[in-house]
C-alpha cells in the first residue's frame, strides 16, 4: 500500500523537474542558438573589419589590425559611394515622408471620389518585385530620353527610392492616424485653434512617432536597395553598388568597417525610435 | 430676463443623400433609403440664458447630432442656427462662443491637465500669468486642485470627466454643450457628479444644454427636458410637468412607469370630462386635458397615484374607482409592486409604499379582491396605442 502511494506521488514530481529543466536550459539554450544564428553574419562582418589581409581577399582571418577603421574611406570610390547612398537615403526619406504623410491624413481624414482605390494602388509598389519595378522605371527613364530623367544620375535614383519609399510611410502614418481619436481635433477647433492650429498643436504631436518611425524605415529601406537602384544609377555608384562591384576582385576590408558603422547606427536609431515610442506612448 | 441663449430654426440633419449615405440608409430602421437618414427632423427650439436644458431621448433619436450641429462639428442640411440673437449656422466651431464637453472626454494625451485646461486661453494669446491664475482657478471650482502636472492616462475617468468640463468652462462660453457626460462613470460617481455639475452650473451661471438619454439624470439637473424621439422632440417642459402631464405615449413610457388604458369619451360629470375604460367603469379627468374631437385615447395613471382599497370599504368621495383582482406582488422593499387584473382582464401596476401594510402577512395576496382609487387630477391622456406616435421604446409595464 506504502509502495504503490510512494510510486504514484514519485511520477508526477519527476515529470515536474522535467518540465524544470525544460524550461531552464532547452528553452534558453534555444534562445541563444537563434539568436547565435541572427547575429553570425554580423559578427563576421565586424571580425573582418579588423582583420589584415594578403593582397584584396579578404576571406581568410590572419592577424588583427586597426589599419581599416583609422582610415576607412582608403579606397579608391568608397567615399564617393558611401555619400551618395547617405545623401539620396536623406533626401528620399525626407521628401517621401512629407508627402507620405500628407497622402496619409488625406486618405484617413478626407472623403474624395477615388479615394478607396487610392487606398488599395498605395499597396501596389509594396507588393510588385523590385526587379520588375526597376525595370519599368528604366524603361520609362529611357523612353523620356530627356534630362533631367536620361542620362541616368543620382536623380532617377532619387526618383525612384522617393517612389517607393511613398508606400511604406503612407502606410505607417496611416496606421496611427486611424487609431486617433477624432474628437480630439474636433476639441481643438472647441477650444478656438482654426485648422492649422489644430494641425501642429494636436494632430502632428499625436502622429509624430508614426512619422518617426515611418522616416526610419524609409532610410533603411533606401539605404540599402540594390535591385531599382542598380535598374536606375547609370554611372553612379551607391555603396551597395559597390560592394556587388568590388566582390568579384575581393571585398576590401573597408567595406567591412562602413558595414559595421552602418549597423552601429542603426541599432543606435532603432533603439532611440524605441525610446521614443514609449516616451509616446506614455504620455 | 430670459433672454434666449440658442434658438434653433427649423433644423435637420439628413445624413447621406449620396450614395454612400443611401446604401447606409437602406439599413436603418425608417430611413427613406432614396433620400438619406434624416437623423434631426425640422427641431425649432429655444434655450434660455443661464438655463440647464436637456435633450432626453433613446439612443439614435439624434441627440447627438443636434448637439454636434451646435457646436460646429456638422453641417445643417435645413434650417439655422442662432447664438445669442447671432446667426452661427456656417460658422466654423472656433468661431462661436460655444464649447463642448465631449463624450469621451477627448482630452489632448499628449498635454498636462496644466495644459488641456489652459488650450482654449493659449489660442487667444492670454497673458502667461493670467492663465495660470484661472486654470489654478478652474481646477479648484472642479475639485482638482494639485493635479495639473498629470498626464491625462494617469487620472481616474471621474477626475478626467472635470478636466474635460475645467477645460471648457474656463473659456467662459454663452453655452456649453454636454453630451451623455457621465456615461462612462460607475453608478456612484455619476451620482455625485450630477450634484456637482448642478452646483457648478449654479455657480458659473453658464447655459448648459445637456444630453443623456437617462431621464433620472434628466430629472435631477435639468431646468427643462425636451424628449426627443425620431428626430424631433415630442414634448418641452420642466421635469414635473413631463412626468405628471406626458403628452404623448412616448414620454409616458420614457420617463417613469405608466399605466395606459384604452378609453373612450363618455359624457362630462360634474365639470369633468368623463371615459369609459375597457372594463366599462368611468374615470373623470380635468376638462383642460381633452381636445375635442378625440374619441378614443389611451388613460394613463402613474402606478404610485393609485390606492388599493378593500372591497367592502367606502372609496373617498370624488375619487375614481376601478375593481380588480390582485395577480401578482412583488416585494421591493420602499414599497411593494402589485399588478391587478380588471374585469376584462387588462392590468394596472400599483406601487403601495410599505407604510401600513409593511409585513409579509399583512400585504395584498395574490388573488384578493380590491378596488383601486385615484384622483382625476392624477390622470392624463394620450393617444391611443397604434397612434400616430408608436413610441420604438419598450415600455415595461404599459397596460395592453
Ligand atoms: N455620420 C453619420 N452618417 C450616417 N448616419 C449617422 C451619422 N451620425 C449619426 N447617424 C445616424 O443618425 C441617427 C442619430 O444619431 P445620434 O445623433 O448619434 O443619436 P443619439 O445621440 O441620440 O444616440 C442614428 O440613427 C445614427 O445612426
Ligand atoms: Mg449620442
Amino acid at each position: 500500500m506504502t509502495a504503490v502511494a510512494a510510486t504514484a506521488a514519485k511520477a508526477p514530481a519527476l515529470s515536474v523537474s522535467v518540465r524544470r529543466l525544460l524550461d531552464r536550459y532547452v528553452l534558453r539554450l534555444y534562445v541563444i542558438l537563434a539568436v547565435a544564428y541572427l547575429m553570425l553574419p554580423i559578427v563576421v562582418i565586424a571580425l573582418f573589419s579588423v582583420n589584415d589581409p594578403i593582397g584584396r581577399s579578404n576571406f581568410a582571418w590572419r592577424a588583427f589590425t586597426l589599419d581599416h577603421w583609422l582610415s576607412p574611406f582608403g579606397v579608391p570610390g568608397l567615399f564617393d559611394a558611401v555619400a551618395t547612398s547617405l545623401r539620396v537615403a536623406f533626401l528620399s526619406t525626407l521628401i517621401a515622408t512629407t508627402l507620405g504623410t500628407l497622402i496619409a491624413l488625406a486618405l484617413v481624414r478626407y472623403q474624395f471620389r477615388g479615394a478607396g482605390s487610392a487606398n488599395l494602388l498605395i499597396f501596389l509598389p509594396m507588393a510588385t518585385p523590385e526587379i520588375v519595378l526597376g525595370a519599368s522605371l528604366l524603361t520609362m527613364f529611357v523612353s523620356i530620353g530627356e534630362p533631367p530623367f536620361f542620362p541616368l544620375s543620382e536623380f532617377t535614383i532619387l526618383i525612384a527610392h522617393i517612389m517607393f519609399n511613398i508606400s511604406f510611410v503612407v502606410v505607417t502614418v496611416r496606421a496611427r492616424l486611424a487609431g486617433l481619436d477624432r474628437n480630439l481635433e474636433e476639441a481643438a477647433m472647441d477650444l478656438g485653434a482654426n485648422e492649422w492650429t489644430t494641425f501642429w498643436k494636436v494632430t502632428f504631436p499625436l502622429i509624430l512617432p508614426g512619422i518617426v518611425a515611418a522616416a526610419l524605415l524609409a532610410f533603411s529601406l533606401s539605404i540599402d536597395d540594390f535591385v531599382i537602384t542598380n535598374f536606375t544609377a547609370g554611372r553612379t555608384v551607391t555603396f551597395p553598388m559597390f560592394i556587388w562591384g568590388s566582390y568579384r576582385i575581393g571585398i576590401p576590408p573597408q567595406v567591412n568597417v562602413i558595414g559595421t558603422l552602418i549597423f552601429l547606427i542603426a541599432v543606435g536609431l532603432v533603439a532611440l525610435s524605441v525610446v521614443f515610442q514609449r516616451r509616446s506612448a506614455r504620455a | 430676463m430670459a433672454d434666449v441663449a440658442v434658438r434653433l430654426v427649423q433644423l435637420t440633419k439628413r445624413f447621406g443623400g449620396d450614395a454612400t449615405g443611401r446604401r447606409v440608409a437602406q439599413y436603418v430602421e425608417g430611413a427613406n433609403p432614396s433620400s438619406g437618414f434624416l437623423a434631426v427632423d425640422h427641431i425649432d427650439l429655444e434655450v434660455n440664458d443661464g438655463e440647464f436644458f436637456s435633450l432626453l431621448g433613446p439612443s439614435g433619436c439624434g441627440k447627438t447630432t443636434t448637439l454636434r450641429m451646435i457646436g460646429g462639428f456638422e453641417q445643417p442640411t435645413e434650417g439655422r442656427i442662432e447664438l445669442q440673437g447671432v446667426d452661427v449656422t456656417w460658422l466654423p466651431p472656433y468661431r462661436r462662443n460655444v464649447n463642448t464637453v465631449f463624450q469621451n472626454y477627448a482630452l489632448f494625451p499628449h498635454l498636462t491637465v496644466y495644459e488641456n485646461v489652459a488650450f482654449g486661453l493659449r489660442r487667444r494669446k492670454v497673458a502667461d500669468s493670467e492663465i495660470r491664475k484661472r486654470v489654478l482657478e478652474m481646477l479648484e471650482l472642479v475639485e482638482l486642485p494639485g493635479y495639473e502636472r498629470r498626464k491625462p492616462s494617469q487620472i481616474s475617468g471621474g477626475q478626467a470627466q472635470r478636466v474635460a468640463l475645467a477645460r471648457a468652462l474656463i473659456n467662459r462660453p454663452a453655452v456649453l454643450l454636454l453630451d451623455e457626460p457621465l456615461g462612462a462613470l460607475d453608478l456612484k460617481l455619476r451620482k455625485q457628479m450630477q450634484v456637482e455639475l448642478k452646483r457648478i452650473q449654479k455657480e458659473v451661471g453658464i447655459t448648459f444644454i445637456y444630453v443623456t438619454h437617462d431621464q433620472e439624470e434628466a430629472m435631477t439637473m435639468s431646468d427643462r427636458i425636451a424628449v426627443m424621439n425620431r428626430g424631433r422632440y415630442e414634448q418641452l417642459g420642466d421635469p414635473e410637468a413631463l412626468y405628471e402631464r406626458p403628452e404623448t405615449r412616448f414620454v409616458a413610457g420614457f420617463l417613469g412607469v405608466s399605466n395606459l388604458l384604452p378609453a373612450t369619451a363618455a359624457e362630462s360629470l360634474n365639470g369633468h370630462a368623463a371615459f369609459r375604460l375597457s372594463d366599462g367603469s368611468t374615470v373623470r379627468v380635468p376638462a383642460g386635458l381633452i381636445e375635442t374631437g378625440r374619441n378614443a385615447v389611451s388613460l394613463g395613471v402613474r402606478p404610485e397615484k393609485i390606492r388599493l382599497i378593500e372591497v367592502d370599504k367606502e372609496v373617498p368621495a370624488g375619487m375614481n374607482r376601478a375593481a380588480g383582482t390582485i395577480v401578482d406582488a412583488s416585494y421591493l422593499g420602499v414599497s411593494t409592486q402589485y399588478i391587478v387584473a380588471l374585469r376584462d382582464g387588462s392590468r394596472v401596476t400599483v406601487y403601495e409604499q410599505n407604510v401600513e401594510r409593511a409585513t409579509k402577512a399583512e400585504l395584498w395576496a395574490r388573488g384578493e379582491e380590491v378596488v383601486m382609487a385615484w384622483s382625476p387630477d392624477h390622470c392624463f391622456v394620450v393617444e391611443e396605442e397604434n397612434g400616430a406616435t408608436e413610441p420604438s421604446v419598450d415600455e415595461s409595464v404599459a397596460v395592453a
